[in-house]
């Protein structure tokens, strides 16, 4: 897959919709491209990251180690980033992503990345955007969790 | 060390001394007749005057005797040349030897400075003066006694013949010598005063620059180099003020001087003319006298020139010296004595204090004894653990008090014993600028063991002829005669018998400070000569065919390394290193250099890839200018990515707006060139550009095979073919060993690969052989090219290769992470078993594991016992532990 490929499939993530061809052909360019064979760890739960990853082909799991051991929480697809938290608030990961396929993922520096966000200001918003998403699902779970420990 | 120059000049060198002024007296004769002949062949050769009947008894007419005189004078300038040659020679030999004894001298006092006295010295300062400052005596001590003695001696003469002449014109001649010489040694003096300030400027001055060199972080973290500048340039100002008010000083006593010189003519014209009209004067004897006192000028001002080179030398000397000369100066027998002394027993503190002069001391009162055959723990609050270890090291000498060891003053044993039966780490131990393997061995070189091992072949030859007349030449300067090319290694204190010994006693001992894995990093990043060292190569090249049998076996590895093969392109490795095949030797076929190479052009020419290249360059060039013309200049991505610097982008730029316009073939070549260059650094699974098509790398094939077999005689040696059965001498271990590319785009690619080279190297027993190479790893300026705790590691190996009797450290493994610390805690413990050891430790809870403790308290012992007894509530010590 050459650089246009990937520009083409950085397109289809709503993160980057509004940013400029030359832009997402930069971020390609300066981003490892790497694959993963199925099962492989994309990251650990609880290491310090470095990298936000973009998945261009293949699926990935989230898994959640809780004291009931380990649980998957939710599936990834192309077009998706992953793993951005821990590079936006310098966290620890919050879960272990594992390929669920063969996977292919561009991995995004976490310099580059908040140089990005800075240079376009979209960008932020767009990842605002998708925090805010991802909590409102994680509040629903969290409803229906805590309804169904209901009595 | 002599005080003053003229006493260091009579105590090395009177015998010289008197030689060069021997000769210079003896050419005197010589000079004055090649002075006089001209006159000769003038007045009576050619102007026929005076002509001799005869000469040496022959008869001679004008011609003859014209000729005759003119082949005496031919005589006489080679034998004044002569004499010049020889003297120069001969003070210049003497300027020089006695300068080198003079440098030896002053090194010698700095490795008998007592330590503290480095706190106040820079090496800013010292180096300075053992180098430049001293320079120019060399020049002066060969004229120091030959000059005063031969022009003195000439004015004595002089002055001698104006008194028989006439005492009255005699007297008036010299009348104003003792006014000069009273006046020109006060104006001197204001001189010299300034020429003492100089030197100190200048001190300081490099003093400041050895300071902003090592303190360039911090310059740079604060912002302030405008202070530093202005600093410089304040100092600067300051040696300008000095020097300029030395001239006009200088200048004012040389005229001073020209203006007396020439006043004493006016007394002879006005007086002694007027003496001549009135009769009272013959006409000749005014004329004889002036004659004479102009003779009298020229040694006159040659000696008050060396007068006032004397004085600048001098002081130069004496400002040199005076830095030197320390009070408490290590007794010279301490470094120089041979002695063997066991430590047995314990090292007895009595009442031990350590303090700077006006400082409040450091430690006080310390009584206590250290036992040599067991393990010591140092702890405690405040100052003076560090000192009191450096004191049972003998790093340091007690300023009041006494250590002993059995009946010997621990002080005043020399260093062939303390030296070498103990040995001190501290926290931030010093490398020299050498290999690993050197810095291990360093505590083994006491004394030349073994002549070098490659002299006994040509002991009849020119080395050994050459290594004698060296040996005489140090002797003549009373410098050290040591050979610093024997073999100095003392395997016997490292418990050894030989060189392949030792080799096995240093893996251990890197072992036991866990090094072994850096090293062996260090050793599979270095290159090795294959013709030096076969066996290496050979074992390297059995890895690298387990190597391909691993990769054969099993088709995942294939995904992390990319192989050579002649045959085929590898997408892993740049264009470059596809074209050729190897790896570049030297700077004909850098990547950067292909593009110009006229070998290289030929044979893109004969595949018909030029055109290719270029159009390709193009294509990178204007990804690049589109990728990175947005950034702002030093982006770190032009430097991480871009294959353009910012600099040249808009040269670049300026490029693709005209090949947009008129075309690829309106380039002129060094724009051709440009562009061409860009390709070479290309590598396909990395950049992803899609350029490089299935057609492209199929012509790139047949240009790598026509390069290798077209390449002329006299390039084979500016590049290293990867060849699948041949160890490549340009590549490093590791490269050598996967003959191939690690594959772009595999997660963790280098720690895969990693660990599989590991498992193949112990599977093949390779381990030792690359840490030994590793050995070799140059350790950079003060060890800087290692990490702090890898040059901690190395000092600790060090140490405890000597296998010192007593071993004492402090916080030596400060640098270390946890859990190598605990590791190589307890394998230092373990190898020191029943040996003496201090340790200075960080946690008081190590303490544990020492059959003794001593607990500080601001300078003074607290307690001290064994760690169980005192580890009760209420103790210094208890207290310590349960704070942890």
């Amino acid at each position: 897959m050459s650089i246009a490929e990937e520009v083409n499939c950085l397109r289809r993530i709503p993160l980057f919709a509004n940013i400029d061809t030359s832009k997402l052909k930069l971020l390609a360019f300066t981003s490892e491209r790497l694959s993963f064979r199925s099962g492989d760890i994309l990251f650990e739960q609880d290491e310090m990251g470095t990298c936000a990853y973009i998945l261009l082909r293949g699926e990935a799991e989230v898994i959640i180690t809780g004291p009931g051991g380990p649980l998957a929480v939710a599936t990834l697809g192309s077009n998706e980033i992953v793993g951005e938290i821990a590079i936006l608030c310098d966290v620890p990961r919050t879960a272990t992503v594992r390929a669920s396929t063969d996977l292919e993922a561009l991995c995004v520096p976490k310099d580059h990345f908040l140089q990005m966000i800075a240079d376009f200001p979209q960008m932020g918003l767009e990842i605002m955007r998708s925090l805010a998403h991802r909590l409102e699902q994680t509040t629903v779970r969290l409803r229906e969790v805590l309804a169904a420990q209901a009595p | 060390m002599e005080s003053s120059i003229f006493r260091f000049i009579l105590r090395h060198s009177v015998r010289q001394q008197i030689v060069l002024t021997l000769m210079t007296l003896a050419s005197f004769p010589f000079l004055y007749a090649s002075l006089d002949l001209p006159k000769r062949i003038v007045n009576e050769a050619i102007a026929g005057k005076k002509l001799p009947e005869s000469f040496l008894g022959f008869h001679l007419d004008q011609v003859t005797y014209l000729f005759v005189l003119c082949g005496l004078f031919l005589t006489l300038v080679l034998v004044n040349g002569a004499f010049k040659y020889v003297i120069n020679t001969y003070k210049g030999r003497l300027g020089e030897r006695m300068l080198r004894r003079l440098r030896y001298e002053l090194y010698v006092r700095v490795l008998r400075f007592p330590l503290p006295r480095f706190r106040k010295m820079s090496s800013g300062e010292i180096i300075p003066m053992i180098t430049a400052e001293v320079e120019p005596l060399g020049g002066f001590i060969g004229d120091a006694i030959a000059i005063p003695v031969f022009q003195g001696g000439t004015l004595l003469v002089y002055i001698a013949f104006i008194f028989v002449q006439d005492p009255v014109l005699g007297a008036a001649a010299v009348s104003l010598y003792p006014f000069q010489g009273w006046l020109i040694p006060r104006l001197q003096r204001k001189v010299n005063q300034l020429g003492k300030q100089r030197v100190r400027a200048m001190r300081q001055i490099a003093d400041r620059i050895g300071e902003t060199v090592s303190g360039i972080q911090e310059v740079h973290t604060h912002n302030t180099a405008s202070w530093h500048l202005a600093d410089l340039s304040h100092r600067l100002g300051d040696v300008y003020r000095i020097r300029f008010e030395i001239y006009q000083r200088k200048f004012f006593v040389k005229f001073l001087n020209n203006f007396i010189n020439q006043l004493t003519p006016f007394f002879f014209y006005s007086i002694g003319g007027y003496l001549v009209i009135h009769g009272q004067l013959s006409f000749g004897a005014l004329v004889a006298v002036l004659a004479a006192y102009k003779d009298l000028a020229a040694p006159w001002k040659e000696l008050l020139d060396w007068y006032q080179q004397k004085e600048d030398n001098r002081i130069k000397y004496e400002q040199v010296v005076e830095q030197f000369h320390v009070p408490d100066l290590l007794a010279e027998r301490l470094l120089r004595e041979e002695e063997d002394v066991p430590f047995t027993g314990s090292l007895s503190f009595h009442n031990v204090g350590f303090g700077e002069d006006g400082g409040s001391p450091i430690l006080e009162g310390v009584t206590c004894d250290i036992p040599l055959d067991s393990h010591t723990a140092l702890i405690g609050v405040g100052s003076g653990r560090d000192e009191l270890a450096q004191l049972a090291a003998r790093v340091l000498l007690p300023s009041s008090g006494q250590i002993r060891l059995g009946e010997h003053d621990y002080a005043e044993l020399p260093e062939s014993v303390t030296g070498r039966r103990a040995a001190y780490v501290g926290a931030a131990p010093y490398l020299f600028s050498a290999s690993l393997y050197d810095n291990l061995v360093y505590g083994l070189r006491h004394r030349p063991l073994r002549e070098n091992g490659e002299s006994p072949n040509d002991a009849s030859g020119e080395a050994a002829e050459r290594r004698k007349s060296r040996m005489a030449e140090s002797v003549l300067s009373g410098n050290a005669t040591d050979d610093v090319h024997a073999d100095w290694i003392d395997y016997a204190a490292a418990g050894c018998d030989g060189p392949e010994d030792l080799k096995a006693r240093i893996l251990r001992v890197v072992t036991m400070v866990s090094l072994q894995d850096d090293v062996y990093g260090m050793g599979l990043n270095r290159t090795v000569d294959p013709e030096r060292r076969p066996d290496v190569a050979a074992r390297v090249l059995e890895a690298r065919d387990a190597m391909r049998a691993m990769m054969l076996n099993n088709p995942e590895l294939g995904r992390l390394v990319e192989r050579f093969d002649p045959d085929r392109y590898a997408v892993n490795a740049t264009l470059a290193e596809n074209l050729l095949f190897g790896t570049p030797v030297g700077p004909i076929f850098q990547t950067d250099a292909l593009a110009s190479n006229p070998y290289m052009l030929h044979v893109l020419d004969k595949v018909g890839l030029t055109d290719t290249i270029l159009e390709t360059g193009h294509k990178v060039a204007e990804t690049m200018v589109e990728l990175f013309a947005g950034l702002p200049p030093g982006h770190e991505f032009f430097e991480r990515f871009s294959f353009i610097g910012f600099a040249e982008l808009p040269e670049y730029q300026a490029i693709l707006a005209r090949t947009a316009k008129e075309g690829l073939d309106a380039l002129r070549p060094e724009e051709r060139t440009r562009l061409m260059t860009l390709p070479f650094k290309l590598i396909g699974a990395r950049h992803r550009l899609g350029l490089m098509t299935p057609e492209l790398e199929k012509k790139l094939l047949q240009a790598r095979h026509l390069f290798a077999s077209d390449l002329p005689a006299d390039l084979k040696h500016a590049v290293a073919f990867f060849d699948p059965d041949a160890y490549n001498a340009a590549a490093s271990i590791q490269d050598n060993i996967l003959f191939g590319k690690m594959v772009y785009g595999q997660a963790q690619v280098q720690s895969k690969v990693g660990r599989i080279v590991a498992e193949l190297v112990d599977q093949l027993h390779l381990r030792d052989t690359i840490v030994e190479v590793g050995l070799e790893h140059p350790v950079g300026v003060a060890g800087s090219r290692l990490s702090a705790a890898q040059r901690q590691k190395a000092a600790l190996a060090r140490a405890l290769l000597k296998r010192p009797d007593l071993l004492v450290l402090s916080e030596a493994t400060s640098g270390l992470d946890t859990s190598s610390q605990s590791k190589v805690h307890s394998a230092i413990l373990g190898e020191r078993k029943g040996c003496g050891l201090v340790w200075v430790l960080q946690r008081a809870g190590l303490a544990r594991a020492f059959e003794r403790v001593i607990v500080m308290k601001d300078g003074r012992i607290a307690e001290h016992g064994r760690f169980d007894e005192l580890n009760r509530p209420g103790t210094l010590l208890h207290e310590l532990v349960s704070a942890e």
